[in-house]
């Protein structure tokens, strides 16, 4: 086992009196997909422009293969492929140019960029968009070609800020593919996401982050089996009905939380659970039982929801 | 272990003066620059050479005839031979603060382009000299288009005013660093408009269509202090081939405009980017 | 079950067709607000530039000119008398263009926000009106002041000088108006202002007789004058300030020239303003 390609302890980052991060530790290992979740506001992009040398600590210890990001920012800058929360894109440039001029910023050679190019667009699934103005784009190719961009140095680790925020289903879909394919070639992915089913996913480990800290680590599985049951019942009695039915429904089950417009039971066993309420003589308007997710982590951490 | 070509020659600068603002590949800035142009702003870069041709006809000739010849430090010289040289250094002044205001206003706060690039292993000194060098691009160029208009029209009447267009750059570097400084303070587009008002006036006032000595002396000495009336006096020095150490002075006013402007800006662009 | 927490809202009785009438007044209000929001900038431009201009060219230029024209002076008057009218126009111009033009690529192309009028009871031809009447407005002070200033340099000798007033402001709305309906049609506006600026308003500033009469100029040269509002006005100012020779049949001719562009632009961007919306 190498020693970890990042590692931060006590990382903190203030703006004025707001304290965005505060002394976090975690570590990333090569090859591994590191995940960032929590909600908006809890400090994962302002961690990424930190690690990407973009963003000055104001206290902690950071190191970045070996180096302190502070002392060596170029450096460690041509080790990284940054995908940026919102694209920004070169829009007066098409799709290759933005490619090339990207890899000329690196100081890449021009005859390296050719084939380089080539096969970024093929990766990226825009062979045919390649002299498109990037503006006629939709959403999932701006992306895509963002990602790709940020793969034109060959970079040890890709950070990726919200990769899929904003697109759609099938999008997303095709951009998680190929963030497999990526993990496969043994590229070290970052992301931040405030989406469980995401960082399900494509995260081996994840830390739950909130209001500048972090809340628990571990793989998604771990995390679940750790901070939730196997299952959960979700019902609904009705707006005005739900709080007094959660004081009859107390005791019934592990651990019960009260959402605006639903219930949330949490047991091993959703379906007996559900007969038990029956029995009880309790009729929910609607009911579901579904596996456990990071949402339910969230919850149980902080009391609230992770999307709101 | 194998190692990427980008770390590569992220590394091989490792240790040298200023690593961390600037990667010595300001080109790459400058490569962007001309690819955009090709698609796109030729016909700015082409209407900023009409401006002063259109000047000098309705000035230099329509109001020629009425004003006739002009005194120059004890010269008599037609009145188009006396407004060309400013309307080159206007020229020079225009093309480098547009460049160097609104393009990289745009850049700055709605493209987020700059983001992209910082992200890489650039620094900020690469991204300012880029964009300033782009300025420099225009400025020989409106000066060599100029003078093919002019010369032949026999408005330049000294050898030495071939120097008028290495003299044209000059004057787009110091105020494109000077624009590009101000502009990565300008939070609004009614911000920037301020660069334009204090514009008109050094336009208006600045010795472009006649000798300063008609305004009282203390006017005089005010309007000198201004970099248009320095540029002014500094092309119009070589073209009428009036050679005195006093273009020395006008240089070194541009050097120190560059300076303090590519300060200003890179220390700007650190603020706002690797904050 | 109770409904008590269910908002009943006032209903407020309006005159649904009274509103609708109204539309093109609300956009004008609209823009209006919009204007005085830097209302200090444009007060401070109205201020500045004629008193820059009329300085730096009216009198400086204006010293070497009345030195060698000796007392028959320009057209019968000093330089900058003979400068103002054409500077007026010039004025007028600049303030329509920038309230027709800026707002008009904004509303389709920038912020967009034109279709969300048009998304209320407000039509394409109301908004089209609507943006004309704020830049009527805006140009009707900028050349008030601009006349005051005027009055200030002496440049004013004729009683009737008054009228160069709404002959200035024709000038402005008439180009203003046109202008609109261009910028109406363009879908990319990164380029449009300058090349617009250096390719056609300049060109019309320095070759319309401003600064000097239009028949002093090369005859090859005079029909720029001809197609130009700020001849035109310029013409009729001139007549109006200083008693410039002026026949019946030309003051006649520059005013229906006036009046037909002014028509027109109205009338084409009334049409591409429903058209593009409508698209």
């Amino acid at each position: 086992m190498s020693s970890p390609l990042i590692t931060a302890r006590g990382l903190t980052k203030k703006f004025d009196e707001f304290v965005a991060v505060d002394e976090i530790d975690f570590d990333v290992a090569r090859g591994e997909s590191f995940g960032l979740l929590g909600p908006n506001g809890a400090g994962k992009s302002t961690t990424m422009r930190i690690i990407g040398a973009t963003s000055q600590r104001t206290s902690g210890d950071l190191t970045i293969l070996g180096m302190d990001p502070e002392k060596f920012g170029p450096q460690i800058r041509a080790h990284l492929g940054v995908v940026p929360q919102q694209d920004n894109l070169d829009m007066q440039l098409s799709v290759s140019e933005n490619l090339y001029i990207y890899g000329r910023y690196f100081g890449l050679s021009r005859k390296f960029l050719k084939t380089k190019i080539e096969e970024l667009l093929e990766f990226a699934q825009l062979e045919e968009k390649r002299n498109a103005k990037v503006e006629s784009l939709s959403g999932g190719m701006k992306r895509r070609l963002t990602i790709a961009r940020g793969l034109v140095s060959e970079p040890e680790i890709l950070m990726l800020d919200e990769p899929t925020t904003g697109l759609d289903p099938q999008a997303r879909h095709i951009l998680w593919d190929r963030l497999f394919r990526l993990k496969e070639q043994g590229v070290t992915l970052v992301i931040t996401t405030h989406f469980m089913d995401e960082a399900e996913q494509l995260c081996d480990r994840l830390v739950v982050m909130d209001k500048g800290k972090i809340m628990a680590e571990g793989s998604p599985a771990q995390l679940i089996k750790d901070y939730s049951t196997k299952e959960v019942l979700e019902i609904r009695f009705g707006s005005e009905r739900n709080s007094a039915m959660a004081e009859q429904l107390r005791g019934m089950c592990d651990r019960i939380e009260e959402l605006p417009d639903r219930i949330l039971l949490y047991s091993e066993d959703g379906e007996a659970l559900l007969e038990k309420i029956y029995s009880a003589g309790m009729h929910p308007k609607t009911s579901l039982v579904r596996r456990s997710s990071l949402e339910d982590v969230f919850l149980r951490l902080t009391g609230r929801t992770l999307v709101d | 272990m194998i190692i990427s070509a980008a770390v590569a020659i992220a590394e091989a600068r490792r240790g040298r003066l200023g690593e961390r603002v600037y990667s010595g590949r300001s080109r790459a800035i400058f490569e962007r620059g001309y690819i955009a142009f090709k698609s796109s702003t030729w016909m700015v870069i082409l209407s900023g050479f009409v401006e002063p041709v259109l000047y000098l006809f309705a000035f230099g000739y329509g109001l020629g005839e009425l004003i006739g010849n002009i005194e120059s430090n004890g010269l008599s010289i037609p009145y188009a031979a006396y407004i060309a040289p400013a309307l080159l250094a206007t020229s020079a002044m225009n093309g480098a603060i547009y460049d160097s205001t609104m393009n990289i206003f745009f850049k700055l706060n709605h493209d987020r382009i700059y983001h992209g690039m910082l992200a890489t292993s650039l620094g900020p000194l690469d991204v300012a000299l880029g964009e300033i060098g782009l300025a420099l691009l225009r400025g020989f160029l409106y000066g060599v288009g100029f003078m093919a208009v002019v010369a032949p029209l026999g408005l330049i009447p000294s050898l030495w005013g071939i120097l008028a267009i290495p003299a044209a750059v000059l004057i787009a570097f110091g105020f494109a660093a000077v624009g590009m400084a101000l502009t990565t303070y300008m939070k609004s587009f009614q911000q920037l408009e301020i660069i334009n008002i204090f514009l008109l006036p050094m336009f208006l006032f600045s010795g472009s269509f006649y000798p300063l000595s008609v305004f009282p002396e203390w006017l005089q000495f005010i309007i000198k202090a201004l970099p248009l009336s320095q540029a002014i006096h500094l092309v119009r020095g070589l073209t009428l081939g009036q050679i005195n150490i006093g273009l020395l002075g006008h240089i070194s006013y541009f050097i120190v405009m560059i300076v303090v402007g590519l300060f200003f800006t890179t220390k700007r662009l650190n603020a706002l980017f690797m904050k | 079950m109770s409904t008590s927490n269910i908002r009943q809202g006032s209903l407020e009785i309006v005159d649904q067709e009274k509103i609708i009438s109204r539309g093109s007044l609300y956009v004008a209000q609209a823009r209006l607000a919009a204007m005085m929001k830097w209302v200090w900038m444009i007060l401070a431009i109205a201020v500045a530039n004629p008193v820059l201009y009329l300085l730096s060219i009216g009198v400086g230029v204006g010293a070497f000119i009345d030195k060698s024209a000796g007392p028959a002076g320009i057209d019968g008057v000093k330089y900058l008398t003979f400068l103002a009218p054409a500077l007026l126009a010039t004025a007028a111009i600049q303030g329509a263009i920038d309230e027709s033009v800026f707002p008009t690529l904004e509303g389709f192309n920038g912020w967009k926000n034109f279709f969300g009028m048009n998304a209320t009871p407000i039509s394409g031809n109301q908004i089209a009106t609507g943006v004309f009447l704020a830049s009527f407005v805006r140009v009707v002070g900028t050349v008030i002041i601009y006349w005051f200033v005027m009055l200030a340099f002496g440049a004013l000798e004729s009683s009737k000088a008054w009228l160069a007033i709404p002959t200035a402001v024709m000038a402005g709305v008439a180009f203003g108006s046109i202008t609109q309906a261009i910028a109406g049609l363009l879908k990319d506006e990164n380029m449009f202002f300058v090349i617009f600026n250096r390719f056609i308003l300049m060109p019309l500033f320095l070759f319309s007789g401003t600064f000097y009469p239009l028949s002093s100029m090369p005859s090859y040269l005079q029909w720029i004058g001809w197609i130009s509002p700020l001849w035109h006005s310029t013409e009729l100012g001139r007549y109006l300030t200083y008693g410039h020779a002026l026949t019946q049949t030309m003051a006649i001719t520059h005013m229906v020239f006036l009046l037909t562009l002014l028509v027109l632009g109205i009338f084409f961007s009334r049409r591409i303003f429903t058209q593009r919306l409508a698209k």
